[in-house]
């Protein structure tokens, strides 16, 4: 790959106007994220609205709006918007996924319940969540294109990485509003109403990033190609139809963002399943391990970043996925010891057992200050255990997935500098909204599925430490990732050669 | 290193059909299954996951090996 060092004047903007596009952008991007999240974060109260198990057609409605939203919707986002941007322009393309995004989550909020409308409401729902989907598929491709195309000559890394701190700060404010909302209305009302407030007020915050986007010009490598008459006419064609662009694509999905998916989902999503369902640890108390995590994680997408403007983007890339390879059985080991009573000191004549209405409660205290639950039902049920870390566990849990989200921002932090000048201007919006929403959404997107399934597999074969099988599929699909990468992949600096 | 890229590229699409196979069998069970959450999640790793592992892998593989990785 080609390096230059000169920058033509067009890509010399002053500083303020870096900021206010890295913040127009910022902000829409990270709201379509919170968007995303906040129906996944209340799937349990959403399923009880709109999805009951009792009536199977809505049962079939709900994993259906689980998987396409997540994987199968959002690549063709990429294609439909990518193509639209490249076509028309970034600013007009990534305001319509706004709107779309915007809407949608709005609509979700006012949509009435299953008991009120029967099935059209989950029908209305699954649509929704499918508009989502897309919106998020043509999203993330304009606004990183946006930013990189206004960055001066060296410092992409740096001013894309402010993009690439929104998805990990829209999971942030979205567990941050439900937890608010929830404490705000009290746990019944939310689950009877106050599960809306988060959807609802998307409206205002997508009102005032559109308000925010609209003023905002479009960018200046865009601008320069329609003036020149050089934008594709045909940019699916161009491409996916041609070998020396499609050989690319397929490099950025197995030498990049396929590892980039599977690290991002199992240092924040697969950790925080791992911390409720093997672990046991307590709804609320999990939610804000992770919550600390990436409030202190964050700033790291942005050193990466900027790091890759002095070293390259392949070393940092690289070295997140061999990290995980290498170190996820002892973190997940680790985490799983720190919740497990059997490793702990338990305080004599503080156990204690009532048992009413047919229901056997236990509990249980532990010198570290863990406390220990556990609600058997009936004798032929299994009984549903809860345990409530203490301050120790708190934080070592806390540090042991705050490792995992600086692994994150590693891989994640110079991506989008990466495939931006991977692919030209004339196609670039669709040649990397693919890859990244393949590698992200698919590849990332299955990883607690697949996990999961493969931990089911290891227990009914009884493998020792079957909670830790789980953990094959990051780490193999990570470690082709990593390997492709070392041995196909340019170290890209300042690389503009398609610009 | 170019000759590396081309020999890994036999690898590579080695990967994929063997990933591919695995993939299959692993869903066709899941299809069967009596649970809907696992006939779903069957359905979409056989539809999409495993032509993206196989087909990308297969495609990549070749192009590497047909030199197109090479460094000039």
């Amino acid at each position: 790959m080609k390096s230059s060092a000169s920058a033509p004047a067009i890509l010399s903007p002053v500083a303020s106007s870096i900021r206010s596009v890295i913040a127009a952008s910022s902000v829409g991007t990270l709201i379509e994220w919170y968007d995303f999240y906040i129906f996944g974060s209340m799937a349990t109260i959403i399923s009880t609205q709109f999805f009951p198990k009792e009536n199977p057609t809505a049962a079939l409605l709900s994993t259906l709006a689980t998987f396409a939203a997540g994987f199968i919707v959002r690549p063709f986002g990429a294609l439909v918007f990518g193509r639209l941007g490249d076509l028309v322009g970034r600013k007009y393309t990534f305001l319509l996924t706004l709107v779309l995004m915007g809407g949608s989550t709005f609509l979700i909020g006012c949509v009435p319940t299953y008991d009120a409308i029967g099935i059209a409401a989950p029908i209305l729902v699954l649509l929704l969540r499918l508009l989502q989907g897309l919106a998020l598929g043509g999203e993330y491709g304009g606004a990183a294109t946006y930013v990189a195309e206004y960055s001066p000559i060296g410092r992409r890394g740096y001013f894309t990485s402010w993009i690439q701190t929104t998805a990990t700060l829209g999971l942030f404010v979205s567990l941050l509003v439900i937890l608010a909302t929830r404490q705000s209305v009290g746990v019944a009302a939310f689950e009877d109403w106050g599960w809306r407030v988060p959807f609802l007020l998307s409206a205002v915050l997508v009102g005032v990033s559109i308000y925010i986007r609209l003023r905002m010009q479009e960018s200046p490598l865009f601008q320069k190609l329609k003036a020149e008459g050089k934008t594709s006419k045909n940019p699916l064609a161009e491409s996916f139809g041609k070998r020396e662009n499609l050989k690319m694509v397929l490099l950025a999905l197995l030498g990049a963002t396929a590892g980039q998916g599977v690290i991002w989902y199992t240092g924040q999503f697969y950790a925080l399943s791992f911390i409720q369902k093997a672990c046991n640890v307590e709804f609320v108390q999990s939610n804000y391990i992770l919550v600390i995590a990436l409030a202190i994680a964050t700033p790291g997408f942005i050193l990466f970043g900027a790091l890759s403007d002095r070293i390259g983007r392949k070393p940092i890339m690289l070295l997140g996925m061999l990290l995980g390879v290498l170190t996820y059985r002892p973190i997940y080991q680790a985490m799983y010891d720190v919740s497990d009573p059997s490793k702990k000191t338990e305080i004599p004549g503080q156990t204690l057992t009532s048992a009413e209405a047919g229901s056997v409660t236990t509990t249980k205290a532990f010198t570290d200050g863990t406390t220990w639950k556990s609600v058997q039902k009936s004798p032929t049920d299994l009984p549903k255990i809860t345990v409530t870390l203490g301050t120790p566990g708190f934080w070592m849990m806390m540090g042991l997935v705050l490792i995992q989200v600086i692994y994150v921002t590693m891989v994640y932090g110079p991506i989008a500098a990466f495939l931006v000048e991977l692919f030209p201007t004339r196609i670039r919006y669709t040649s990397m909204s693919l890859p990244y929403h393949i590698g992200n959404g698919v590849f990332g997107g299955l990883t607690p599925f697949l996990a999961t399934a493969l931990v089911e597999k290891a227990k009914s074969s009884g493998t020792p430490q079957a909670y830790l099988e789980g953990l094959w599929y990051p780490i193999l699909v990570a470690a082709v990732c990593f390997t492709i990468g070392l041995v196909y992949l340019s170290n890209q600096r300042t690389n503009t050669q398609h610009d | 290193m170019n000759s590396i890229k081309r020999l890994f590229g036999l690898l590579w699409i080695a990967l994929g059909l063997y990933v591919g196979y695995d993939r299959i069998v692993d869903s066709v069970s899941k299809i069967g299954s009596e649970n809907l959450e696992n006939r779903i999640f069957g359905w979409v790793v056989l539809l999409v996951l495993t032509p993206l592992i196989t087909g990308g892998l297969c495609l990549f593989g070749y192009y590497a090996f047909k030199g197109e990785y090479d460094e000039r």
